[in-house]
């Protein structure tokens, strides 16, 4: 199973300054705990004050079919946005990202990792639950997943021709994460002070529950 | 002596680079260090380079600074967790090491202990911040260290022919901000690219050493190119490489080829870092035939 939690508010609330919305709730496995009375609560504040160009609930968010047929009646709302807030898991951020790669897509909440079944995700896309979701930083683009050596400061010097030196089958995931950020024009958060990876965040879900 | 003092007076940098061996005896290594690199200011020790398990770099260290040489302890996060590295870092300033290369590191699969779990707990730029800390009188968990704290010059790498300058670039601005004071660079065989590079990255104001690694043959140059990140070895002289293979396998051919890129890199950059790679003997040859 899993948990998702809210980041705090001060991070949402500074990831959406000054800018319109479009907000995604991915709802879909039974094995997720979604944190639901919490987003709504911070969705309404959002909400008044006129930024937000539209909600949607909806499920399984992962799966890119069903997502383009969820948000297909949700085109002119996502277009008049600057970017789009993903309350769900990381994978269903990630695969959100992908689709809307010219648009600005945040993760709102941390995953965690509980035992048992972990629900049903599309292979393509992977969401190691560290609890600290990186892909606010990276364009949606897990360096924990994409990067051989997880790493979150940015790529090593191991990448030849765009491959990673552990395997040249597989792009190297902070090149994307440097090209998806170039196309988005959010190079700048690469200036982002240094990420060190907290390892207890086992503990933190352990508080929580 | 930490070799930043040499950068702030302006001098010319110049390092070399040793690799421990797979045992306990380093006789053979110093002796070459001492004939062949006594006249470089600063001799790097490799940390289980390409992940291959050797004799360890900071006991190297300690040996080569035991003979009157200045070491720079490398230091790779591939196998140790925050608590190791600082540990080691700790251990370094103690035994009066006082310069540093802080890597991120080759992964475990590269090497001869593939089923080794990699580690990667922090990364170059962590490190370096970690380093920074320690440097405070603060390790990485927050709490204070006792007595006076360490003091090192905080070396990191880039690589300047990468087909990713770019991000490369992005990766070198977040190293100076942890605190990065020099930068060593992967080895360049296309001088237009490294001038280029260092036209963008002065604007960091950390001095750089120009890495080099002198081309033993044409096989070594193709293998470069085909499986060494950040390395392009023009055709031109590949085929120089070839031209006189007499010539080329007594290292005469090679040592020209480094040279003439150092003498045409050396405008631009604050020093020169030589990765011999087994050819320690040449040094001296390839410094006076570049004029340094």
């Amino acid at each position: 199973m899993l948990i998702t939690e809210l980041k705090s508010k001060e991070t949402i609330v500074s990831l959406v300054e000054g800018k319109k919305v479009f907000i995604i709730n991915c709802q879909g496995c039974k094995e997720v705990r979604f944190p639901e009375k919490e987003a709504n609560a911070l969705q309404k504040e959002l909400a008044a004050n006129g930024n937000v160009t539209g909600i949607i609930t909806t499920d399984y968010i992962c799966n890119p079919e069903n997502m383009k047929l969820r948000l297909q009646k949700y085109a002119d709302e996502i277009e008049n946005a600057d970017m789009i807030l993903v309350f769900s898991c990381g994978v269903g951020v990630q695969t959100v990202a992908e689709y809307f790669e010219g648009k600005k897509v945040c993760a709102a909440c941390d995953t965690y990792p509980l035992p048992g079944f972990q629900g049903v995700t599309p292979l393509e896309y992977d969401c190691k639950q560290c609890g600290e979701c990186y892909l606010n930083l990276t364009g949606g683009i897990c360096p924990i997943t994409a990067c051989s050596k997880s790493l979150v400061n940015g790529q090593c010097g191991g990448a030849k021709h765009g491959k990673c030196e552990v395997d040249s089958n597989m792009e190297c995931g902070w090149e994307r994460i440097y090209r998806r950020l170039a196309q988005l024009g959010r190079l700048d958060v690469l200036k982002c002070p240094t990420q060190i990876r907290n390892f207890a965040t086992d503990d933190e879900v352990s508080k929580r529950i | 002596m930490k070799i930043t003092e040499l950068f702030e007076r302006g001098e010319f940098v110049v390092s070399a680079e040793v690799g421990p061996p797979k045992g306990i005896h380093i006789e053979h290594l110093l002796e070459e260090a001492k004939t062949y690199l006594s006249g470089v200011t600063a001799v790097n020790v490799t940390d289980n380079q390409s992940s291959v398990m050797r004799l360890g770099s900071l006991a190297t260290c300690k040996a080569l600074k035991d003979e009157g040489l200045t070491p720079i302890f490398q230091l790779t996060c591939r196998d140790r967790n925050r608590i190791a590295l600082q540990s080691d870092l700790l251990s370094a300033a103690m035994l009066g090491i006082e310069n540093l290369l802080l890597l991120t590191g080759d992964h475990t699969k590269m090497g001869d202990h593939p089923q080794a779990k990699p580690v990667f707990d922090l990364d170059s730029v962590s490190l370096i911040h970690t380093v920074k800390l320690l440097e405070e009188g603060v390790d990485l968990g927050g709490n204070k260290l006792v007595g006076e704290p360490p003091k090192f010059a905080k070396g990191a790498v880039v690589s300047p022919c990468s087909d990713s300058v770019d991000a490369q670039l992005a990766k070198m601005e977040r190293k100076v901000r942890a605190g990065a004071d020099y930068f060593q660079t992967q080895a360049v065989y296309e001088p237009e690219k490294f001038i280029k590079f260092m036209e963008k990255a002065k604007q960091f104001g950390k001095p750089v050493q120009l890495g080099i690694v002198i081309p033993k043959s044409a096989g070594m140059a193709k293998y470069m190119n085909d499986n060494v990140a950040g390395i392009h070895v023009p055709q031109e002289m590949i085929d120089e490489l070839k031209a006189d293979k007499e010539k080329t396998k007594a290292g005469i051919t090679g040592v020209e080829i480094a040279a003439r890129i150092i003498k045409e890199c050396k405008p631009y950059c604050q020093g020169v870092h030589i990765m011999a790679l087994g050819w320690e003997s040449k040094v001296p040859d390839l410094l006076k035939l570049a004029g340094i």
